[in-house]
């Protein structure tokens, strides 16, 4: 009886979660079988989990492309580590200070933080601000600091993990040996607090490296599109797919030829490599990243 | 002497002020002067005046809002939305992290994670990739099957009365591995003592899950719904916008709060209106977020954020 109820449950788990496994699969399988698909075939019969007639056209085709594909991809790689590394250094020196609950005015501090988790300006206050005021209009300060380079929310994580990692009797030491109270943090507190930082910062990294928000809002088509990162590029190719046949027209390639439908997803899967290439590293610190502000203690 | 001893500690806490300075100027940058571009919510909008110089308008941008047919259906497509996703995404995760915690594989139990979250870690820029390769209408999978059983090609990107089960299902697919993550963390944080007592004492698994599981993930669940809640009329941009491929036609049953705001501020140049419903939005989470955590309150106060 016993173990009947034992097995029974764990088929149905097994079933179940096999389910949503597959369909959490299926549609990168579909995106990678269509890029490798002849296009001919794929337009009559349309895209497929198995890639029909195996083909390399579209990735031949998109190669004429290949500078702005590697341009913007350095770009991420750029807007990624300016941004991930500022917010880094911002949140935890603020988030130390936070801590210090002796020093004068830091109440208000605290307050102003947690103000700013519960109302907000809007995007249109932001926008108006970011761009008139900033003026930060197509140029690559756009995509770094609207929005993504602190927020409360993981300055109050930083902040509790220093509260409750960090004993003030350490820094009481190294003051009394001299250290002065910026050295503390670096020496100290910042090796200390190791884990948690690397933690916001996968989690930062992440939001810089897929956003595309930024992109829309403050770079224009015309004076900006330097700055695409590869999530704007895909997003202009998604919007016209046209985009990919102006260079290769000039390359001698006539617009009849042009594998469109299996390109497209080509490009797609040029956007993916990257994650999943990571991904089976760092998937463990990306679990730590989503339960570690989730979960009270 | 007093106030000597006392501009001793300013000077002392003075290195504390100079950490804090970057993070002040950004929330000051980011957060706090933004509240006051809100005012351009009352304004008439001169470039050249700048948002103190341009004139006041009353309340005559939220009459133009909310006299438009727009306003109704945005407010409810957000609320709507965000309304299913609480409570029919909490349910799935909640079940499939309490199944996940019923294999005993430890191979399985790990591969159906790193499978679930997967969806998560990419933008939704890629997302829409993927969910053209099913919905385009000449070449899409869905209408390769549907052609494949006698059936006629749909034009989804056109056809407005499919998309809130697109969108949920859309949905489903990208976030469950986040909420089966934090669910499946809270089951794991129950002491195991608890179930070998129970199975001691004979109790079904079931009766496991009703009694032990659920009451003792209870905190989590209500932490993340008063979180949702007060994000109820924000929507994810990127959702509503990329997997629609911002479709004019889809508009009636897609376009939320969020896109709306995009489309007028970007597109129609238009600061007053987007304005008004970013400041309604502000207001209205603002209020959520408040009453769902005064509510939690007054029931448990240990489960309340704040």
């Amino acid at each position: 009886m016993k173990t009947r109820d034992a097995f029974k449950w764990q088929v149905i788990s097994h079933v179940v979660l096999m389910f949503f496994a597959l369909c959490a699969l299926i549609p990168f399988i579909l995106l990678v079988a269509a890029s490798f698909s002849d296009e001919v075939a794929v337009m009559t019969q349309g895209y497929s989990i198995i890639p029909k007639e195996f083909s390399l056209d579209a990735y031949t085709y998109i190669a004429t492309r290949w500078a702005d594909i590697g341009r913007s991809y350095l770009m991420t790689i750029l807007v990624t580590l300016i941004g991930t590394g500022v917010s880094m250094i911002i949140t935890s020196m603020f988030a130390y200070t936070l801590s210090m609950d002796f020093v004068p005015g830091v109440k208000i501090l605290n307050f102003l933080c947690i103000f700013t988790m519960l109302f907000s300006g809007g995007v249109v206050g932001s926008y108006y601000i970011w761009s008139n005021v900033f003026h930060i209009r197509d140029t690559i300060w756009g995509l770094i600091l609207p929005n993504l380079m602190m927020n409360a929310f993981n300055v109050i994580l930083v902040k509790n993990y220093y509260v409750n990692s960090i004993p003030a009797s350490l820094r009481e030491a190294a003051r009394i040996d001299g250290c002065s109270e910026i050295g503390i943090f670096w020496k100290i507190a910042m090796p200390l607090s190791i884990p948690i930082n690397a933690t916001i910062g996968l989690m930062t990294g992440l939001a810089y490296w897929n956003d595309w928000t930024n992109g829309l809002y403050y770079l224009t088509e015309r004076n900006g599109s330097q700055y695409y990162t590869i999530q704007l590029l895909l997003n202009r190719i998604s919007e016209n797919i046209q985009w990919l046949s102006t260079a290769a027209q000039g390359a001698g390639v006539t617009t009849a030829n042009i594998p469109t439908t299996t390109s497209r997803m080509a490009i797609g899967v040029i956007g993916l490599i990257p994650v999943l290439i990571v991904y089976p590293f760092l998937q463990k610190y990306f679990v730590k990243g989503i339960t570690v502000g989730a979960v009270k203690e | 002497m007093k106030t000597k001893r006392k501009s001793n500690k300013i000077v002392r806490c003075l290195p504390f002020y100079v950490m804090a300075l970057p993070g002040i100027a950004y929330l000051i940058c980011n957060n706090f002067m933004p509240l006051y571009g809100m005012l351009l919510a009352f304004k008439k909008l001169d470039v050249r005046k700048g948002i103190f110089g341009s004139e006041w308008v009353g309340l005559k941008n939220f009459e133009f809002l909310f006299s438009s047919n727009t306003a109704f259906k945005i407010i409810r497509n957000t609320i709507g939305y965000n309304l299913v996703f609480l409570i029919v995404g909490t349910a799935i995760a909640v079940a499939l992290a309490i199944l996940l915690n019923e294999v005993r594989l430890k191979g399985f139990k790990k591969f159906y994670q790193s499978m679930l979250l997967i969806p998560y870690l990419i933008s939704w820029v890629l997302a829409s990739y993927l969910a053209y390769a099913f919905l385009a209408q000449d070449v899409g999978l869905i209408n390769s099957i549907l052609n494949f059983f006698g059936l006629p090609d749909v034009a989804w990107y056109t056809s407005k009365q499919y998309w809130p089960v697109i969108l949920f299902i859309v949905y489903i697919w990208k976030n469950v591995g986040y909420m089966l993550i934090i669910y499946y963390s809270s089951i794991v944080s129950i002491s195991a003592d608890y179930f070998e007592a129970a199975t001691i004492d004979g109790a079904t698994k079931w009766q496991q899950i009703r009694f032990i599981t659920l009451p003792l993930i209870k905190s989590t669940v209500v932490t993340m719904t008063i979180l949702m809640l007060g994000r109820i009329a924000n929507s994810d941009f990127g959702l509503f916008y990329q997997i629609p491929r911002n479709s004019g036609a889809l508009y009636d049953t897609t376009q939320t709060i969020d896109v709306y705001v995009y489309n007028a501020l970007m597109n129609n140049n238009d600061f007053g209106m987007s304005a008004a419903a970013a400041v309604f939005q502000s207001v209205v989470g603002f209020i959520f977020i408040m009453a769902a955590n005064g509510v939690v309150r007054k029931i448990s106060k240990r489960d309340a954020l704040f």
